[in-house]
């Protein structure tokens, strides 16, 4: 039987048997994937509790023209999210958030260069690339940090809620939000919002300390010493990964 | 890991066609979520349950994008492809579950 082992066909059926790499890939790329697997859970299991808070709450009925927010129903994104940055009360929906979106797809297509450059041992282009993709994950995080500012803050006219205070009702105008009130609807969309796009943050800004070590060690020439730029590789996988739950968080938080 | 290895990597001049395959890519993605704007505005809020479709189709072309061709899995052996997208079937099912639970939740309200 040794010598059938010989024989080309007979490779696949070794496959499993030891002494070679049936994924083709290395330790570490493998691990990052089963990392990002579970990762993609958790991100998953937050939007589609989005999803069931969502549809347990009534939703708008009337027309976009007359929505006004309101603790009964459950808001319309695009009119939640209309502010943009020294454009104070000019209503333009979903334009900041649309410019994010673009800014995080820029620096995922600036992290396939530097892998390609890692790919050629080219240590300038790395440098070059890696650092226009740390740019562009500051820039997300700024936007962020703004988006935010504004969200808590809320608009000039809030909204009035009615709260039951010592057993009687009483009528406030809420202004912004937070984990318990807000003005756009009922309490969770606000929480459901600072948890998913607070962990995508955390995730943005773990990836750019990442980012900022690969172009750290790749100027100071250590992976030229090692021979090899597969670290690059790695993170730029991660780096994919946050904008590709940017996507999903931009389609079902915001545009849904 | 010493220094004295220093400078044995060569360096290698670009692919002018991969990248120019990388730019492809992300032309595709900016044109996707241009359409995206496009169908939220000039789409009538009364075609809701088409604009969701639609909606949820361009996001899953372009997550089809950035994980076959950036993340190079589209690239990869068939048994790591699948062993990725299978238990994605999961989170297919919970969705399912769920959203119609929260219906549920809301006729019991």
């Amino acid at each position: 039987m040794s010598s059938t082992a010989t024989v080309v066909g007979a490779r696949s059926e070794n496959l499993w048997k030891g002494g070679k790499s049936p994924f083709k890939a290395s330790y570490g790329k493998l691990m990052m994937w089963f990392f990002l697997l579970s990762d993609a859970f958790t991100f998953s299991a937050l939007l589609i509790t989005y999803g069931l808070i969502r549809f347990s709450n009534p939703a708008y009925t009337g027309s976009v023209e007359d929505f006004q927010f309101s603790q009964e129903w459950w808001p319309i994104p695009e009119k939640v999210f209309e502010a943009v940055p020294f454009l104070h009360g000019v209503p333009l929906p979903l334009v900041f958030v649309g410019i994010m979106t673009f800014i995080l797809i820029l620096s995922s297509v600036t992290m396939v260069l530097a892998v390609e450059a890692g790919h050629r041992n080219d240590r300038k282009a790395v440098e070059k690339w890696m650092l226009w993709t740390i740019f562009g994950g500051l820039t997300f995080l700024g936007c962020q940090a703004w988006e935010w500012s504004h969200f808590i803050h809320g608009t000039d006219t809030g909204t009035i809620a009615r709260f039951l205070i010592d057993g009687e009702w009483v009528t406030k105008t809420v202004h912004g939000a937070n984990l318990t009130v807000n003005e756009y609807g009922p309490p969770p969309f606000a929480a459901l919002f600072f948890f998913i796009t607070g962990f995508h943050g955390t995730h943005v800004a773990s990836g750019v300390l990442l980012n900022f070590l690969i172009f750290y060690r790749a100027a100071t020439g250590y992976y030229d010493r090692r021979g090899h730029y597969e670290m690059v590789e790695k993170v730029g996988l991660y780096w994919h990964f946050v904008d590709l739950v940017w996507v999903f968080v931009f389609t079902f938080f915001y545009l849904v | 890991m010493q220094s004295e290895e220093t400078n044995k990597v060569a360096v290698q001049p670009p692919d002018k066609e991969k990248i120019r395959k990388i730019w492809r890519v992300a032309l595709i993605l900016g044109i996707v979520t241009a359409c995206e704007f496009a169908v939220a505005f000039i789409l009538p809020p009364e075609y809701r349950m088409i604009k969701i479709v639609t909606f949820i189709l361009m996001t899953v072309v372009k997550a089809f994008y950035i994980v076959a061709e950036f993340m190079h899995l589209g690239h990869e052996v068939k048994s790591l492809i699948y062993s990725i997208l299978i238990p994605m079937a999961f989170v297919v099912w919970l969705l399912i579950a769920l959203i119609v639970e929260g219906g549920s939740i809301l006729i019991v309200r």
